[in-house]
């Protein structure tokens, strides 16, 4: 498989002590985390930390739970009924499941990209303007009209829509949906953006439009994207987690490093296994 | 599809080759023939559907018009003297007909309760009609039989009623429609029902909307699955099916007689000496409610069941809390399903007659309600009491206030209609 890698030890080398340096900035980091379904053990003791101001590629075979892992990050497991999670994820240094703290806080703070675009059937600048809103904006109109051309320019968007910010965001095609779906969760400033599988519903140049978009932000924010596309993972991402199920069906964290090292020298051999594609 | 084309045997090359080939055998025709026979089952429920609403409506509309033996004490032919028709009179010529033919006392009254000046000209024909004339009907016939059997009908007329006159008569009139109750066909209106059954309906959306949406929300959006939140669950599913009269017991228990100091409104310092303890607009409206209620939070719930999780979670992932989850998204989106559960509770509030009956609809009232402290009457009662009484004219009423109970009700299915395509043609 032609992974688009073209391997340069020496910039290797200096990724890798950079890494190294003991002021590295946490963005997020998961400890001893568990997380289940009912009786049903999803992820096992995940420890994992992630870099700020990096993209961070979570790979893995199907049901090894990495949206599980994504959606603790946020706390988005809490909305279902069954889900329970133990461990601890760390943000800012402060353990995110502890009492008290309040889960609508966190993902102010830690923004989500779903797999099937979603828009809000509203206006493609109402859907801007109503999560800037409800987070307290105290500007003016035209301030918030500044903020959302800025919005939208940031997420590569603005020309495409700046004639009818007033359609409904559903009239918008797959891709131009996901990007403003991008632009609200940038719009309200988070730390962090989780990306479940944000590519998956379309066509490759819109994919490619969105990794571009990827890259961009990650100067800013730090981006967790879960992905199935090993191309893509290796094209946007510095580094990548890889998940794979136990016997028992729990997911666990096989590997996690740089990406250029994981794909191209794994140190296990699921790993590579399933990056060459020879999973079973 | 009829123009199907069953295809030779030989139209693909067989594949016995396929391991598989003899598990198989052909079907086609079976299968194609099964499904012209269910096609003709749904065909002929639908035809057995149509043909029973159009059998209904026909008979009603048969008894709406026709021929109406009608006895004078006193023929409007011979009434007028100069010679002119009372039709064509004005008041003024009216007036001194009208004079001379009742008592001073009589005279006295009807000119208290309005003025010769201040009546139209159809007013003072119709207390002609009615205060010299007397008219009576004494038998009626539908609308069909009207028209096949005129010369019977006529020679009926002339033998059992000689100074009867034979007239075409339509039940379902303007002033039919605008008139209070009456003890006389000829007089009597559905006004008094139609005034009753808004003011119960008004009552009836005021109360059981916002108490029903705010429960469906609720169970939908917060309640966790747990035992309590179950038990209520399953007794809302079962309170829909309960019939409707054990509800007008409860509203004759409840309303009526419990709380009689607030429906009466003594309470509030209201006092009808018409209205007797407590059976009042306002505990027929309460009763009603309390029965649309389960069926309002059911089909809330499944308006709210409809908007797509995917809403909810790009609003929580935003930061939204729950109830801003809920405000923005979740209602906006299920508000045309929800408007249209509850307009279609409502006009099966509209039609409910047992419950009324049990909490003490007033059996003949002819003043309007003037508030919701007033005693009641609505439509589908109305009709009921028509349709009890012996006489052929009353047969033609109660069908001319079906009618008009269907209109309304087609009105209020209209407007979930029109709602419904409103809200959803926003986005
Ligand atoms: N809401 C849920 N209720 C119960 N079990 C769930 C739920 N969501 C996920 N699971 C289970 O948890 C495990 C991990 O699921 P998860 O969705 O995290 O996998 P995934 O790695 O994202 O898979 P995919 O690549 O197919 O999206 C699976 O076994 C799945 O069946
Ligand atoms: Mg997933």
């Amino acid at each position: 498989m032609n992974l688009g890698i073209h391997l340069d030890t020496t910039v290797n080398q200096t990724i890798i002590e950079e890494i190294k340096e003991p002021d590295i900035i946490h963005a997020i980091e998961a400890k001893d985390l568990n997380v289940f379904y009912g009786d049903f053990l999803a992820v096992r003791e995940v420890d994992l930390v992630i870099q700020a101001q990096k993209i961070t590629a979570l790979i893995g075979p199907s049901g090894c739970g990495k949206s599980t892992v994504l959606r603790s990050f946020n706390r988005m497991n809490d909305l279902i009924p069954t889900a329970r999670t133990t461990g601890e994820v760390l943000f800012h240094g402060k353990n995110i499941y502890k009492e008290g703290v309040d889960p609508v806080e966190v993902r102010k703070r830690i923004g989500m990209v779903f797999q099937k675009p979603n828009p809000f059937p509203k206006s493609i600048y109402e859907n801007i303007a109503w999560g800037v809103h409800i987070n307290g904006f105290k500007g003016s109109k035209s301030d918030m009209d500044n903020l959302i051309e800025q919005t939208l320019r940031s997420a590569a968007l603005w020309d495409e829509v700046k004639d009818k910010l007033h359609d409904s965001g559903l009239s918008l095609s797959g891709g131009q949906q996901q990007r403003l779906c991008i632009a609200r969760t940038i719009a309200i400033r988070p730390d962090i953006i989780l990306m479940d599988e944000p590519c998956s519903a379309l066509d490759p140049i819109s994919t490619l439009k969105i990794e571009e978009l990827m890259r961009d932000l990650s100067e800013e924010y730090t981006i967790i994207i879960v992905t199935h596309n090993m191309q893509q993972a290796a094209r946007v991402s510095e580094f990548t987690a890889f998940f794979s199920l136990t016997e028992n069906r729990a997911g666990v964290l096989m590997e996690y490093g740089l990406t250029i090292q994981l794909f191209t020298n794994p140190k296990n051999k699921i790993t590579e296994d399933y990056i060459t594609g020879r999973f079973g | 599809m009829s123009d199907y084309e069953k295809p030779s045997m030989d139209l693909f090359q067989p594949n016995y080759d396929r391991p598989e080939a003899d598990l198989f055998e052909d079907t086609l025709d079976k299968r194609h023939r099964v499904g012209r026979v269910w096609k003709v089952v749904f065909q002929i429920s639908t035809v057995i559907g149509i043909i029973a609403l159009a059998t209904l409506i026909l008979k009603i509309f048969n008894d709406t018009m026709g021929y109406a033996a009608i006895q004078y004490k006193k023929n409007p032919a011979t009434i007028s003297t100069t010679g002119k028709s009372l039709e064509e009179m004005s008041c003024s010529e009216l007036w001194p007909i009208l004079a001379e033919n009742v008592s001073k006392n009589r005279l006295r009254t009807i000119e208290r309760e309005k003025i010769l000046e201040e009546r139209t000209k159809t007013e003072c024909y119709n207390l002609v009609m009615f205060e010299v004339a007397e008219p009576t009907v004494k038998k009626t016939w539908p609308l069909l039989a009207s028209l096949i059997n005129y010369q019977e009908i006529q020679a009926y007329t002339a033998e059992k009623y000689p100074e009867g006159d034979l007239t075409f008569k339509v039940w379902i009139t303007k002033s039919f429609i605008l008139s209070p109750q009456s003890d006389d066909p000829l007089k009597a209106g559905i006004k008094t029902a139609i005034l009753g059954s808004l003011f119960i309906i008004l009552i009836v959306i005021i109360i059981s909307f916002p108490i029903g949406v705010a429960a469906a929300i609720y169970l939908e959006e917060y309640a966790t699955q747990n035992r309590i939140n179950n038990i209520i669950q399953t007794n809302i599913n079962n309170l829909a099916g309960v019939p409707s009269i054990i509800y007008g017991m409860l509203g004759l228990a409840v309303f009526v007689r419990y709380l009689e100091p607030i429906t009466s409104g003594a309470l509030f310092g209201f006092s009808d000496p018409t209205t007797a303890n407590g059976r009042t607009i306002l505990s027929a409206g309460l009763t009603l409610s309390l029965l649309i209620l389960p069926v309002v939070i059911i089909n809330g719930q499944e308006a709210i069941r409809a908007v797509p999780n995917s809403l909810r979670q790009a609003s929580y992932g935003m930061g939204a809390t729950k109830w801003q989850t809920v405000w923005s998204h979740v209602l906006p989106n299920a508000l045309p399903g929800i408007l249209t559960g509850t307009i279609l509770a409502v006009s099966r509030a509209f039609g409910e007659t047992a419950p009324l009956v049990v909490v003490g609809a007033a059996t003949f009232i002819t003043f309007s309600p003037e508030s919701i402290f007033s005693k009641f009457t609505s439509v589908p009662i109305q009709i009921y009491q028509w349709t009890a009484r012996p006489q052929d004219a009353f047969q033609n009423i109660a069908a001319a206030a079906i009618i008009v109970l269907l209109v309304l009700l087609l009105v209020l299915n209209a407007t979930a209609v029109f709602l419904r395509n409103r809200y959803s043609r926003r986005w």
